[in-house]
């Protein structure tokens, strides 16, 4: 699960990691308070950002044809005015695709006098299984160019998970920062914050980009999150009832949503063939041989160890209501279930949802011969698909046509 | 002859009384499995029974590994108590713990891992997988060893190991073989997770020593780099041909496919790169699924 940077900022605040003077506001009647209160904590620029689970936003633009989806105001009504570009239009940039997400909500943050920008992120180092923290002086940038240009300008620490951060793992990377003096031990504080806010929170990743030097009103610097994201292990939410609160269903797709009261594991694509397997790696696999029979998946959809009427017919259904939708294979490798009560399920869900694509299922395991019967016989136009490259190439024939 | 369990290798089952466990314990003792002890803690001293066989309940692992013998677990215990279960295995010195429960926190794999680390003793295999199936001596190779929730019968004995991160895919793999009439030393499914306890390269290594073993299928997905730690290991080391298939080629990036471990991220464990790096270690690569026996067959 993702959540939004005024929630990112919010939980990395409780772990010590200092963050501007925010507040976010859902609507435009609450946007002049919050920038008033943000002036008259003595900020001269009020910084007005969109709130979209996706980066890249200061360099985003509108669809109305607006720049930007961070941007700086110099006065309160200048702040309400960029606000008013903002909420409820729709923000493209680079990590949201063509479509864009709808503003729902924007973050009214005091304006920092930035003076360097850093990167710093928690991860687990999938090759080690121990979380690693990386730092770079190249903030603001994307860090996956830097990754690939100047690797060297990348620093990593590996934290053993059985003493956690110590001390002098967050010191090397303040050094490596180039902090100094106050700095260095503000650097210190933060980074052990952000460390601490990964492993408490069950996090997949936490983000600062930037993290940033800023010079305050009274002419000291300090270190603090100017952006943050953060995203979360879906597996431990169970464990954290306050995140789980922070779901923004506004941010997931529609038919996922409604996939997921099924058990059901869809994610929508941009092909014209649907599929439905039993088994993740199964899933992925129907998917690539589909776009190797010529055609494109339209969707992953996994529907779990069993495949019973209800679960295909809901499946039926959200498959059905993507337009783009012109064909549909079902692949089911009926390990331990018998194949013959998948088909009777098929049969059922045809009729009830009144299926008229081409349907291609291709069934294999146990008592699959009963289950290819129960196909032939059932008076509903399946074709039927004896190995996955068969069944893959007839999908795409029968669509072409 | 066949690697991490042989056909009488006895088992143990944790959570035995859960109904996942308890149906996937029968499917075991109707293949034949050696199935030696159940553990439920509160329900030590209950016996659980199927078809003829009486499996006693113990409330620790440590108390069934002394009274029966066991050597290899099956774990079926829900997520949120997954890992003290995995670890409860290893502190009672089983050879093998196969962690079948799917959705642990990554936290928690962590920690295992951690706690695992310098452990020669016990391996993890898992989470999140089907398990490992020895096929069997008997007709239709029953009498095997099968841990976790493979399905027995599309298993044939014989001398193909296959390992692999996704369920199904080792199913369809395991049924090309036995269709064609090619039978399995062992498979492995290793699971879909980011952190596991065995990689493919372990098993690779295994699959190489021994002696029964002639040729390896191994199957990858996106996310992650263990595809292409193996394929290099294999380019220096293997003896045996293998043939590999990587799913995912077009699953878009930054978006979880199914496994929490198949995430393209950063540009990195790209299909793409991973079949590159299959043939460059000399693997042979089945372009579709459907191709995975034919494609080693053809190698051997
Ligand atoms: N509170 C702030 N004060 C001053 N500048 C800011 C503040 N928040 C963000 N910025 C600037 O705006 C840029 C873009 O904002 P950011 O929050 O990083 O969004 P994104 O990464 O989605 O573009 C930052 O790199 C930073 O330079
Ligand atoms: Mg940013």
């Amino acid at each position: 699960m993702n959540i939004h940077e005024y929630q990112a900022k919010h939980l990395l605040a409780k772990f010590g990691v200092a963050v501007p003077f925010e507040i976010p506001a859902r609507s435009l009647n609450e946007v002049r308070p919050a920038a008033e209160k943000i002036a008259a904590s003595g900020s001269s620029k009020v910084v007005v950002k969109s709130q979209i689970h996706a980066g890249g936003r200061g360099k985003g633009m509108f669809k109305t044809g607006f720049q930007g989806g961070v941007k700086v105001a110099g006065s309160v009504d200048e702040a309400v005015g960029f606000a008013e570009k903002m909420l409820g239009n729709v923000l493209i940039t680079k990590q949201t695709g063509a479509e864009g997400r709808q503003v729902q909500t924007l973050l009214l943050a005091a304006g920092a006098k930035i003076k360097k920008e850093f990167y710093l992120a928690v991860l687990l180092n999938r090759e080690t299984s121990r979380p690693l923290i990386m730092a770079s002086t190249e903030g603001g940038m994307d860090i996956e160019e830097v990754a690939e240009k100047h690797p060297e300008k990348i620093f990593k620490e590996t934290i053993d998970p059985a003493v956690g951060i110590m001390p002098y793992q967050a010191r090397k990377i303040a050094a490596a920062l180039g902090l100094k003096g106050e700095l260095f031990n503000a650097g210190v504080k933060l980074v052990t914050g952000v460390y601490n806010t990964w492993w408490e929170c069950d996090a997949s990743m936490v983000e600062l980009n930037p993290l940033a030097v800023v010079e305050l009103a009274d002419g000291k610097e300090t270190v603090m999150a100017l952006d943050a994201k953060i995203s979360l292990d879906d597996n431990a939410l169970y464990r954290h009832k306050d995140i789980l609160e922070m779901r923004d269903l506004n941010e997931e797709a529609p038919l996922e949503i409604e996939a997921s009261k099924f058990n059901l594991n869809y994610i929508k694509l941009d092909g014209s063939i649907a599929c439905l397997v039993n088994g993740a790696g199964l899933a992925m696999a129907t998917m690539d041989i589909i776009q190797h029979c010529g055609s494109n998946p339209a969707n992953f959809l996994d529907v779990g160890g069993g495949a019973s009427k209800e679960q295909v017919t809901a499946a039926f259904k959200i498959i059905l209501s993507d337009p783009n939708v012109k064909g549909i294979l079902v692949n089911i490798f009926g390990g331990i279930m018998d194949c013959n009560v998948i088909a009777t399920g098929i049969v059922a869900a045809v009729k009830e949802t009144g299926l008229k694509l081409p349907l291609v299922v291709r069934l294999e395991g146990n008592n699959v011969l009963a289950g290819k019967k129960t196909l032939a016989e059932s008076g509903v136009a399946i074709i039927t698909g004896d190995s996955m490259a068969d069944a893959a190439q007839k999908v795409v024939q029968a669509v072409g046509k | 002859m066949s690697i991490l369990v042989k056909p009488n290798t006895k088992v143990l089952i944790q959570g035995i009384t859960g109904s996942f466990g308890a149906r996937h314990a029968q499917l075991s003792i109707d293949y034949g499995t050696s199935v030696v002890a159940g553990v439920t803690p509160g329900k030590g001293g209950q016996f659980f029974e199927h078809g003829g066989v009486k499996v006693p309940i113990f409330d620790t692992v440590a108390d069934a590994v002394k009274q029966t013998g066991a050597t290899a677990s099956a774990v079926f215990v829900p997520p949120p108590f997954a890992a003290d279960a995995i670890l409860e295995g290893a502190d009672a010195g089983l050879d093998l713990v196969v962690a079948i429960t799917e959705g642990i926190p990554v936290r928690d794999m962590v920690r295992v891992k951690r706690a695992l680390q310098g452990n020669t003793k016990t391996r993890l295999i898992g989470p999140n997988c089907p398990g490992i199936v020895t096929p069997g001596e008997g007709k239709d190779s029953h009498g095997g060893c099968r841990i976790g929730i493979a399905p027995g019968y599309i298993h044939k004995k014989g001398n193909i190991g296959v390992v692999s991160r996704s369920g199904t895919l080792t199913y369809e793999a395991v049924w090309q073989l036995t269709s064609r009439g090619v039978g399995q030393s062992t498979c492995v499914g290793i699971g879909g997770d980011p952190v596991n306890g065995t990689s493919h390269l372990d098993v690779i290594k295994l699959f190489n020593e021994d002696p029964e073993t002639t040729g390896i299928i191994m199957i990858g997905e996106i996310g992650g780099s263990a595809e292409e730690a193996a394929a290099e290991w294999i380019k220096k080391n293997c003896k045996k041909p293998v043939a590999g298939f990587i799913a995912g080629a077009t699953a878009p990036p930054g978006r979880r496919m199914g496994h929490a471990g198949a995430i393209v991220s950063g540009g990195k464990g790209t299909a793409a790169a991973k079949i590159a790096a299959f043939k460059d270690a000399g693997i042979g690569v089945a372009v579709t699924p459907s191709e995975m026996a034919d494609v080693l067959l053809k190698m051997m």
